[in-house]
């Protein structure tokens, strides 16, 4: 029965961070601190800390989702390969 | 106390002194009279549980499942169609090893419509995992009703207690009723936590995508454990001794009719009437298929065995037969008989056990 | 209704990063919502689809939130026996199933019993316009001419509509919400929660790759929908009413052209001029059909 149960855990698909072809990234500078990126990060991979956005690229998936609503650009997506 | 109460009426009184919490359940003859009996309690004050009026089947056993995966004792009841209707439901319910009892008023499977007793749909639960009993009247009914939800509750798996439809579950006959203290110290309330329990802020996921060796691992822990009930039953602690097994006029049988359910009590009255001309007969009655009494049947020492049954698995014959030879030390054979509820009286019974005996007796009576 | 501001939504998350959702899953975002919205008063109860898989596997849980699976057509009904063992407990939560428009198809009559019941619940029918987890087949809330699997030259039936429905059904609570306004949806989760008994909920989620878009379009999509007046926001709670975000769309001229949003779907990419002047008088029509029920209801 025991294997029958699982806990919370992070990285339950492993590091999703993997299945990335674009990153996004975070011009602070551009930033009005409004949080729709962290409001919207389907992955929920968008950290607030001390008010600042914080993208966790182990799991970020590469969507675009956040790129895509930030109205200040500040967030552009970049081919991995690229970086 | 003895009350005059009809199976149905039996096993609705064995859920309420059980101290049952959840009752849902979809009519269907010939069970309704267990739900229409239990919701008057309910109503009435009698019993403190919360009865729901589910759209289907299948919902009953889903909202049994949850208020069960919610720490509650709970119970349904159906037949044949309402059975295969819910049977998705049966084997979840299984495998997530919660302690369900639902009585199982046996009904044939149509078409055509035939609201009478066979076993067939009690037979489709035989590889699920549930516990399943057989009564042979209204007094095995409550009683294994009340031995169910202990035993279930012990081992972690869900319990049917089958009765025959009309034959048990609308005859009024004299049913002795325990002492609701007796029944309180035999069946303390359940252990919630157990195998798991569905709360607010206990975050555990049940049931999802996992290793294939935890599919096999689980169906290798329910076998296992399914071994476990004889010895449950047998020391259950009821008011009354139970067992896997009922043996009848057995000591010196040289020939034994392996059977269950209500219309055992005709054939013993006809194994009487052979062993009045001396026939040396006997009766090993099935009061559970699920563990299936293998011990029991390997120590019978006879000459032969008759397996007679309200079944067919279509190309293979009967299905208690064909398990019984998988065990049996003396020769089998099978007779299927009275499916679709054709009845099978006690002169029918004298004529076949007399043709067993001979060697003359086919594979149907009809 | 309370109006949510982004800055006081907790930061406790109950959808864990890492899971298996695909890249823009419109129910990531809905079930991230749920747990701002109603946190740890949740207890998930989710019947086959893309969240099945979603919800983790082998030891490991994408859930903060207790979670029980259950057979296809089963969810309302188990949750009405979880949310009686919680009352009868004194355990303070609320059941929420969870189900994509493959559970309310299949399990309707289960939906229709514990709406008829008026069981102590949330349902949210997470509706991808599709059976997506088995491969995009066609399901009852399919939009009309939509390409599927098992409609390649595209769907030939309507649209169900679901929560007009349940309205009908007399639900205590019903709201149709979308994944491009989420804070509109966790406004309405909230009132939820604050009603006893059944409450709907219908959120629209469109699909990157069941409909033919880019990933990262997942909330641009779902906002187009509402403001070509497609999928129309509203909300009963003894009354009905069209949420402050479609209000504008009642005015034709303010929508955004239609074949805005469905030219940019693969799936609608072979619409000729006609069927969208179809689609577009449909559309019309389920206005007329609100904007009457805002009236009277």
């Amino acid at each position: 029965m025991e294997c029958m149960i699982a806990k919370p855990s992070k990285g339950s698909a492993g590091k999703t961070g993997l299945w990335r072809t674009f990153k996004p990234i975070y011009d602070e500078n551009k930033c009005n601190n409004c949080l729709l990126c962290w409001l919207y990060c389907p992955e929920n991979a968008i950290d607030v800390v001390d008010g600042k956005i914080s993208i966790d690229y182990d799991y970020c998936k590469g969507c675009g989702v956040c790129a895509k609503i930030c109205a200040k650009k500040a967030i552009e997506m970049v081919r991995e390969e690229e970086l | 106390m003895k009350k005059v109460l009809t199976g149905n009426y039996a096993v609705a009184e064995a859920v309420k002194m059980a101290r049952t919490e959840f009752i849902a359940a979809y009519p269907i003859t010939p069970q309704t009279t267990i739900v229409e009996r239990l919701a008057e309690m309910v109503e009435k004050g009698e019993l403190n549980a919360d009865f729901v009026r589910v759209e289907s089947e299948h919902s009953a056993l889903a909202a049994v499942y949850g208020a069960s995966a919610g720490g509650l004792r709970a119970f349904t009841a159906t037949s044949s169609h309402g059975l295969l209707y819910m049977y998705e439901m049966c084997w979840w319910v299984a495998n997530s090893r919660l302690p369900v009892v639902m009585a199982l008023v046996t009904r044939t499977i149509g078409p055509p419509w035939n609201i009478h007793t066979d076993h067939t749909d009690l037979l489709t639960l035989r590889d699920s995992g549930w516990i399943l009993a057989m009564s042979e009247n209204a007094q095995e009914a409550f009683d294994l009703t009340l031995i169910g939800f202990k035993v279930a509750e012990q081992i972690d798996l869900p319990f049917a207690v089958g009765l025959d439809g009309f034959q048990v579950s609308h005859t009024a006959e004299v049913v002795d009723i325990p002492e609701q203290s007796e029944i309180d110290e035999f069946l303390p309330e359940r252990r919630r936590d157990k195998p798991f329990v569905i709360e607010p802020r206990n975050p555990i996921t049940v049931g999802g995508l996992t290793t294939n060796e935890c599919a096999m691992i689980l169906r290798q822990e329910m076998d296992r454990d399914m071994e476990k009930v004889g010895d449950l039953v047998r020391n259950a602690g009821y008011v009354r001794d139970y067992d896997l097994v009922e043996r009848y006029r057995l000591d010196d049988a040289e020939y034994v009719v392996v059977m269950m359910g209500a219309w055992c009590g005709d054939a013993k009255d006809a194994i009487d009437v052979l062993r009045d001309e001396g026939v040396q007969i006997g009766m090993l009655r099935l009061r559970f298929v699920r563990p299936f009494p293998a011990e029991e049947i390997a120590k019978l020492d006879c000459k032969k065995i008759l397996v007679v049954e309200r079944d067919c698995s279509i190309g293979k014959g009967g299905i208690i037969a064909t398990e019984v030879k998988s065990v049996a030390n003396s020769p089998v054979q099978s007779v299927m008989a009275g499916l679709g509820g054709v009845d099978v009286g006690v002169d029918d019974f004298v004529s076949m056990f007399r043709r067993f005996v001979k060697g003359e007796l086919g594979e149907w009576w009809l | 209704m309370v109006v949510v501001k982004i800055k006081d939504l907790p930061k406790e998350k109950f959808l864990l990063p890492g899971n298996t959702s695909c890249q823009g899953c419109p129910h990531a975002l809905g079930l991230k919502s749920l747990g701002m919205a109603l946190g740890d008063d949740v207890v998930l109860v989710v019947p086959a689809g893309c969240t099945t898989i979603i919800a983790g596997s082998k030891d490991k849980s994408s859930f903060k939130f207790p979670c029980l699976h259950v057979p296809f057509a089963s969810a309302p009904a188990v949750a009405t026996g979880l949310g009686s063992a919680f009352r009868r407990l004194g355990k303070r939560g609320i059941p929420v199933v969870w189900m994509g428009d493959g559970g309310s198809d299949i399990g309707f009559a289960t939906l229709s019993g514990a709406c008829v019941r008026k069981d102590d619940m949330i349902v949210i029918v997470s509706d991808n316009e599709a059976y997506m987890n088995t491969g995009i087949q066609t399901s009852g809330t399919t939009f009309w001419k939509a390409k599927t699997t098992t409609s390649p030259t595209g769907k030939r039936e309507e649209k169900k509509d679901l929560a007009l429905i349940m309205l009908m059904h007399k639900a205590d609570y019903v709201a149709t919400a979308s994944v491009g306004y989420l804070q509109d949806f966790i406004g309405k989760l909230r009132k939820a929660s604050e009603i006893d008994g059944f409450r709907f909920i219908h959120l629209h989620s469109p699909c990157p790759p069941g409909w033919g878009f880019d990933s990262s379009e997942t909330v641009e999509m779902a906002r187009l929908a509402v403001k070509c007046g497609a999928w129309i926001l509203w909300e009963f709670d003894g009354k009905f009413k069209i949420s402050s975000i479609s209000k504008p769309y009642a005015d034709k001229s303010k929508r955004t052209p239609l074949a805005e949003y469905l030219k940019k779907q693969r799936r609608f990419r072979h619409l000729s001029d006609e069927d969208i002047a179809e689609i577009e008088r449909r559309i019309d029509e389920q206005w007329r059909v609100v904007l009457a029920l805002e009236e009277v209801f």
